[in-house]
């Protein structure tokens, strides 16, 4: 048992310093594409400028020259402080302090945005959505996860059946993505029936009670929970049902029928254990999938998240932000597969003692 | 290979698809025949009086089958057709041109505007002053506009006339397409049906000539209606279909087929190469799609020929490349490979001709179950706003729905025809490939 947790300490050890290197090497790119162009300079040289402006135009003295002056002093100012802040060196150098602050969170002061509590800098814009984004997307993986899990457990049982094949017929409907049912969502029970809101979060203005929030947060979350359903729900449970008819044919699974287990302890026991891993990955690249999706989901249902904030930051070309968005996905990404890393090790003995020598992403 | 194809003969759902998906095929073909390339361009980019004639917010014409109404339709009179032009010289030497512009009204409720364009050529610096009379077909003349300076190219917008309103105390169209008296209002008056003319007379100087054109917007309009700028939808919906079958079968041919084979090479000679293709996928799966594109479209550029590149570029190391790679060290352990070793095959030949082949099984509806994504990839972009700034696609159509607020307006044949074709396409596809799913993996064959 302490051997079996120290391998498991230092499998998951090694995966997290992969997936480590793998944000480093990640955001270091995403660095590289947001500066092409030279965006990232821009927005530092603006920053720095507008800072010298103020400071010198703040000194009683220097308000009295006349503006040609005033102007030179600033421009002398701004370019030692370009060369303070190593704005004349190589990209490449610069492009590794960019990598830093990226990598801290600490992402510099956004150009148009400013969160709700009047912050301009772009960590305080960027934590006060995430918690949003988190609600939903965290209730839908949870709801889709479970429901699919069982649903293809009844739906091994009663194979053959009507519902069965009603659900082989329609998995096909679930490529299209969520946002896309999302529009016909609206257009039925907000446009139409008029029952559910067109979107947003809470009502506005937001109710004071705690129990009053959580119902209209509720009330909210049901059209983009049920869009993302309906986007992934059933090819998921197709292709889990599928998969547990499979493993139901293998001749342990008979074997066990015959010794008269009860089929709720087949299904546990020799279904669902060897199956686990497999369904893990697919869950963890459903969620991966989602947090991408995320982005026009939030948008079509406005509701106040990383992904909107995504098209806000794009529409205003507010350059840190974006970059934080980023940020902010691939963290997420590499939390996901992470988790699916140690997940796997844990339910799955052969990679904790393979750890060493067996390679796997 | 083919044998199991034909057994796709077997699946009603896969016939479907395939029937749809050749219908799509047709559709483009008949787009780019019908309206080509610059055409195409032509009629959605715009430029002088291209959209002039037709109305704004208008429902496809196909709309009137289901409602008891005969919803109006555009109607355009002008001299050069119906319009009859009288010429009488006046004692000071200049013509009085009268032109009658009459027309049929057979529809149920109002036209959405009602504009007169006229055309005037003149010599010298005064303008020629303009009357316009209505005649309705219970036979009043109703006079509009007395005295109007008319500039070379005049565009009186009789709907927008304040001095009208005020007079009929409602709208001008509602006024003028109705025979209620006075005072009622526009919910309970009903529109007559007849024989309309609109009279425009101007004095122009000797030598000069006078042309006009009565457009009376309506409220349908063609196949598949028109947006706010008074566009033809039809064309957007035509020349999309094309371009979102090249586009999906272009970055799924290129993404699936290139990881494929990479991730076959990758497991052949494992060691180096198979670590730096685990590697790079990691990164790759840490670095968000979306995101990369939208700063690509906000910073560079936003043809729709470089999203692609850059797509197939960013799914070539993706999920897709570890299910492979498990599906090939499972296969590279078969005797039939070792039996190739054995005879001295070479590594390209083992790769190619042994290897590989194995798992096209997989590959093929693989294949063809990412088709929609990569469609519905593409028009969420365009949704986002980050479509080709030139070329037409559905998720344009739907993200300039989105931005005017048309479900929120009731304009719902707007969203709802791209959406649908979009539906359509992706269903097609995703059919197709859960049949061929279940033809080339027997084990779900029998489940």
């Amino acid at each position: 048992m302490k051997g079996n947790l120290l391998a498991l300490t230092r499998y998951t050890l090694l995966r997290a310093v992969m997936l480590g290197f793998a944000v480093i090497v990640a955001l270091y790119i995403v660095v590289l594409v947001v500066n092409m162009g030279g965006h990232l300079d821009t927005v530092r040289r603006g920053e720095i400028r507008q800072g010298v402006a103020l400071a010198v135009t703040a000194v009683p003295e220097n308000q009295l020259l006349p503006p040609s002056e005033l102007s030179q002093i600033i421009e002398r100012q701004t370019e030692l402080a370009y060369r303070l802040y190593g704005l004349d060196r190589p990209f490449i150098l610069r492009s590794f302090d960019y990598l830093i602050t990226a990598l801290s969170l600490s992402l510099g002061r956004s150009e148009n945005l400013t969160s709700d509590s009047g912050s301009k800098q772009v960590r305080n814009i960027l934590l006060e959505r995430l918690p949003s984004t988190l609600v939903l997307f965290g209730t839908s993986s949870l709801i889709l996860f479970f429901t699919s899990l069982f649903a293809a457990l009844a739906l091994s049982r009663r194979y053959g059946s009507w519902i069965d094949r009603a659900v082989v017929a329609l998995a096909p409907t679930s490529s299209a993505p969520g946002w896309f049912y999302g529009i016909f969502l609206i257009l039925i029970f907000a446009a139409v029936l008029r029952v559910l809101p067109w979107g947003g979060m809470v009502e506005a203005p937001p109710p004071k009670t705690t129990f009053g929030y959580a119902a209209s947060l509720l009330r909210h979350m049901i059209l983009p929970v049920a869009a993302m359903a309906a986007g992934g729900l059933l090819a998921s449970i197709y292709a889990r049902r599928t998969f547990f008819l499979i493993f139901s044919s293998e001749d342990y699974v008979d074997l066990a029928k015959a010794k008269g287990l009860s089929s709720r302890a087949i299904e546990r026991r020799y279904i669902l254990r060897p199956t686990l891993p497999t369904i893990i990955t697919q869950f963890m690249f459903l969620i991966i999938g989602m947090w991408q999706g995320a982005v026009i989901l939030e948008s079509v249902f406005n509701w106040p998240g990383i992904g909107s904030l995504t098209i806000l930051a794009v529409n205003l070309s507010d350059t840190p932000v974006i970059l934080g968005v980023n940020v902010i996905y691939a963290y997420l990404l590499a939390l996901s597969l992470f988790l699916l890393e140690f997940i796997y090790a844990i339910i799955d003995p052969r990679v904790r003692v393979g750890a060493g020598t067996q390679r796997r992403l | 290979m083919l044998r199991r194809l034909r057994e796709l003969r077997r699946y009603p759902t896969a016939i479907f698809g395939i029937g749809v998906i050749s219908i799509l095929v047709l559709v483009s073909l008949y787009a780019l025949i019908a309206l080509p390339y610059s055409e195409a361009i032509r009629l959605w980019r715009g430029g002088p009086g291209v959209w002039d004639d037709n109305p704004r917010n208008a429902m496809p014409a196909w709309f009137d089958l289901f409602t008891s109404a005969n919803l109006p339709r555009t109607v355009i009179v002008s001299t050069a057709d119906a319009g009859v032009k009288v010429v009488e010289p006046l004692p000071d030497g200049r013509n009085r041109i009268q032109i009658t512009l009459p027309f049929d009204y057979p529809y149920d409720g109002f036209p959405t505007e009602v504009t007169l364009f006229s055309e005037a050529v003149y010599e010298g610096t005064t303008r020629p002053r303009l009357s316009v009379q209505w005649k309705n077909p219970s036979g009043e003349t109703l006079s509009l506009a007395t005295n109007r300076a008319m500039r070379a190219s005049d565009i009186y917008y009789i709907s927008q006339d304040g001095q009208l309103m005020a007079k009929f105390g409602t709208l001008p169209e509602v006024a003028l397409f109705s025979d209620a008296a006075m005072g009622v209002p526009a919910s309970q008056r009903t529109s007559a049906k007849g024989e309309y003319a609109v009279v425009v007379q101007a004095d122009v100087p000797e030598g000069g000539d006078f042309n006009a054109k009565l457009v009376v917007y309506g409220r349908v309009h063609g196949l598949a209606g028109t947006d706010h700028r008074r566009r033809d939808i039809t064309v957007a919906l035509l020349w999309g279909t094309p371009l979102a079958l090249v586009f999906g079968l272009l970055a799924a041919v290129g993404s699936t087929m290139t990881t494929f084979i990479l991730a076959g090479i990758g497991t052949w000679f494992g060691g180096k190469t198979d670590f730096i293709f685990q590697r790079i996928t990691q990164v790759n799966m840490v670095i968000p799609t979306l995101p990369i594109l939208i700063m690509v479209g906000q910073f560079y550029s936003r043809s729709l020929w470089l999203m692609l590149g850059i797509i197939i570029a960013m799914s070539i190391f993706s999920g897709a490349m570890v299910t492979y790679r498990a599906m090939f060290l499972q296969a590279k352990e078969a005797a039939y490979i070792e039996a190739a070793r054995a005879y001295g095959a070479s590594n390209f030949r083992t790769v190619f001709r042994y290897l590989l082949p194995r798992i096209v099984p997989v590959l093929l509806p693989n294949f063809v179950t990412v088709v929609p994504a990569f469609v519905f990839l593409e028009a969420s972009l365009a949704v986002l706003g980050l479509g080709d700034p030139i070329l037409p696609t559905w998720g344009k159509v739907i993200h300039d729905a989105q931005t005017q607020s048309a479900l929120y307006k009731g304009l719902y044949y707007w969203v709802l025809q791209p959406a649908i074709l979009l539906m359509i396409t992706g269903f097609a596809f995703a059919m197709v490939g859960f049949a061929l799913d279940r033809v080339f993996n027997p084990r779900l064959r029998t489940v």
